[in-house]
């Protein structure tokens, strides 16, 4: 296809790796993960509110089933990922360092469906039916910030939303989840994001994708003129997938500081939380599995695998065939700003688009050193901040002044402390002023 | 002509001497009237008070430094001896001079609860992001093992205002006789394992982890195993939290130093302060490490 079919953008700043790892597992097709005897899911797996527990232990559960209820407007159900018996409410090992509660459910091989809810036809389904389902289906923003998708379709009537724009940037290094979802399950993206353009009222709606995945890029083109839905071609740059900068290179919005994609009459959605929203209305399926890419250098065979959400991770790297010797680092999420695993018992949650296995070699242990002003930082960061000052106030604790310096619009991409000559921890930097920011707050 | 341009020089020298004179004699003058009119009674005492108070300006009292605390002393808000700086001299050194009856100072404090230095306690992963135990929190919990240890990144030390915390071998040890229980590190500590006890008490127990002992073992060699030993055999001087023993310090009796010799830790986490700060510095790595500073300096 020629490049005229589709338009291109990108944003100002940002960084881009030498290598970026896709070709790992850019051409492996999506498996489907065999069952395994003990899923622990996570019960809070979103923004917001955790789900209220409404089954016990001993407990028979079928696949689908629905294990927690939502707690408030911000917070969305839990669905059973296969059937079988709760064997424990408990605490597990947590992706982000912290113990968190979980349902441990044993399996009883059977993986058998549920009462499901009837099947939609979206064209003919009204607005509120199709977000109600969207809601009662536990679906959450897969993309990594797992926040509800049906608050996200719920915006404010003040505030215009005229833009759909569907996040396939996949800008993180290394992962290929949703790469592999828009070249096998075009349609299931494209029905989504149709879903969600009809429940928000827009005519707009975009899907950007990184001009390093042209194979998907035409696959989508091939499906899109039906649903109406137009493509745009983004720059291989990170962090291009970020909702403002997404937002920016796409539609040529800018949303206010501090304010929401809601504010430039947007709303951005996961290309693989559409695919859910699709199989949520169309086949009436909760959200229980995701595709994730369990790659990197450590591991033997690279791949993307649909794993159900509660498998420890432990078990989806034997999936890939396992590590090697010289195994050194597990991420979940991206490198960028994914999170180190302490522990293999961690299980999938909705949002653990990759598990990023690295050896030794590319693990770099650097020595920071005072700033030398050179002032990369300001050309890398995609918020136009100035990583550099507030790197040396937050360092001197001075929050009050970080605050004033916008700390608060830092996005924690990464992409300061990546092109840092003097390996400075920006980004953990931003992080202690955010939360002690946070705190002072209270 | 000679003549003219000194004269002239005296004049204008004599104009400016007199003008600036004037102008002193006014302004003096406005001084005096202002300071005359306006005259703001202080209380004598409050200087005399503040002159006794430590003047760390600690805020440990929980007043704005030294000089405020001073003046509630003096409006009698609060007594002396709510400065946890002061010692009991200073407090009846204040009493006498305002002739208010001297109460006795309750002096606490601050002790780190974990025993588990950098040999002890394992660490999980490699960390090389800011030293900072509250930045260190932000990522993944801290690279200690145990998510309820030291994490030896001086925080503590930076917020004492007395420097009376030290790291020794990544841990993190209060020299009780320069403590004087203001509450900075208690405030600043991510992990909530510094605490205030009474200066009376002499042992304590070195560990703050409620998890199981087992789990414990796991990553630390001196955890507390939760046996009740020291229950046992010192009955209603400790108390339990999770599976973790601490001292009872509102009890009405602290556990002594003969109680320890009874109990026989099992886990060696059960210590007086002074066994406790020299476990770790006899330990052969600070030995190495203070001789060669020793040498440099």
């Amino acid at each position: 296809m020629s490049d005229k079919n589709y338009t291109t953008g990108t944003f100002s700043g940002g960084i881009h790796p030498d290598y970026d790892g896709k070709d790992l597992s850019c051409n492996s097709v999506i498996r489907i993960a065999p069952l395994y005897e003990k899923y622990e899911v996570a019960l809070q797996q979103n923004i917001g509110k955790a789900p209220k527990l409404i089954v016990a232990v001993g407990d028979e559960v079928k696949k689908g089933q629905k294990i927690a209820e939502a707690d408030g407007f911000v917070s969305v159900p839990l669905h059973s990922p296969t059937s079988g018996v709760v064997e424990a409410i408990t605490q597990i090992p947590g992706p982000m360092g912290v113990p968190v509660n979980a349902v441990v459910i044993k399996s009883d091989m059977k993986d058998e469906w549920g009462e499901l809810p009837e099947v939609l036809d979206w064209r003919e389904t009204d607005a509120a039916t199709l977000k109600a389902r969207i809601a009662d289906a536990g679906i959450v923003g897969m993309g990594g910030a797992a926040f509800p998708s049906a608050v996200k379709l719920s915006p404010p009537p003040e505030k215009k939303i005229t833009a759909l724009v569907i996040n396939g940037a996949e800008c993180e290094p290394y992962l290929t989840a949703d790469h592999r979802l828009m070249l096998e399950a075009p349609e299931r993206v494209l029905t989504g994001a149709a879903i969600m353009g009809k429940i928000l009222g827009v005519e707009n709606i975009y899907i950007g994708v990184e001009l390093n995945k042209r194979d998907a890029i035409d696959m989508l083109l091939a499906h899109a003129e039906k649903y109406n839905i137009k493509i745009v071609g983004l720059k291989v740059q990170y962090p291009q997938g970020a909702e403002k900068q997404l937002i920016y290179a796409v539609t040529d919005r800018k949303v206010p500081a501090g304010g929401l994609p809601m504010d430039a009459g947007v709303v951005v959605q996961n290309t693989a939380t559409c695919a859910a929203v699709a199989d949520a209305v169309i086949e009436g399926k909760p959200l229980i599995d995701r595709v994730t890419t369990i790659t990197g250098e450590a591991v033997k065979n690279p791949s993307n695998w649909r794993l159900k959400i509660g498998t420890p991770i432990r078990e989806a790297i034997k999936l890939a065939g396992g590590t090697t010797d010289d195994v050194r680092k597990v991420i979940l999420g991206g490198p960028m700003m994914g999170f180190a695993q302490k522990s293999l018992d961690v299980t999938i949650q909705k949002n653990s688009s990759g598990i990023l296995i690295f050896p030794e070699k590319k693990i770099t242990q650097y020595q920071s050193s005072a700033c030398i002003r050179c002032g990369r930082c300001l050309q890398g960061c995609p918020m136009k901040l100035n990583p550099a000052l507030l790197g040396r106030l937050i360092e001197n604790e001075k929050f009050d002044l970080a605050l004033k310096n916008n700390v608060m619009d830092c996005m924690e991409c990464g992409s300061c402390a990546f092109i840092c000559p003097a390996h400075r921890p920006l980004v953990q930097h931003m992080r202690r002023a955010k939360a002690e920011i946070r705190n002072m707050k209270k | 002509m000679m003549c003219n341009i000194l004269s002239q020089i005296d004049t204008s020298l004599l104009v400016a001497v007199v003008l600036m004179a004037l102008i002193g004699l006014l302004l003096g003058l406005i001084i005096g009237i202002v300071a005359k009119l306006f005259k703001v009674e202080t209380d004598p005492r409050i200087e005399l008070v503040t002159s006794l108070l430590p003047n760390a300006n600690c805020g440990g009292c929980g007043r704005a430094g030294c000089a405020d605390f001073a003046k509630a002393v003096v409006a009698g808000e609060v007594a002396p001896n709510q400065c946890p700086a002061s010692s009991q001299e200073t407090v009846s050194a204040i009493a006498k001079a305002l002739g208010i009856e001297a109460s006795t100072s309750f002096k606490k404090v601050a002790v780190v609860l974990c025993g588990g230095d950098k040999n002890q306690t394992k660490n999980w992963t490699l960390y090389n992001g800011v030293s900072d135990c509250r930045s260190a929190m932000l990522i993944a919990g801290g690279p200690k093992a145990c998510s309820y240890g030291c994490l030896g990144m001086a925080s503590c030390v930076r917020a004492c205002p007395f420097g009376a915390i030290e790291i020794i071998n990544g841990l993190a040890i209060v020299h009780s006789e320069k403590c004087v229980g203001c509450g900075k590190c208690v405030a600043t500590c991510p992990r909530k394992l510094i605490k205030l006890v009474p200066a009376g008490s002499k042992v304590h127990v070195y560990c703050n982890n409620p998890e199981k002992g087992p789990a414990k073992k796991k990553y630390c060699n001196v955890p507390c195993l939760g046996c009740r030993k020291c229950d046992k055999n010192a009955p209603g001087k400790f108390k339990f939290e999770g599976f973790h023993a601490i001292v009872d310090y509102e009890a009405a009796e602290q556990p002594t130093l003969q109680d320890l010799d009874t109990i026989k830790c099992p886990t060696n986490c059960l210590l007086s302060a002074q066994e406790h700060l020299a476990i770790e510095e006899n330990n052969p790595d600070h030995l190495e490490k203070s001789s060669a500073n020793a040498e440099s300096k």
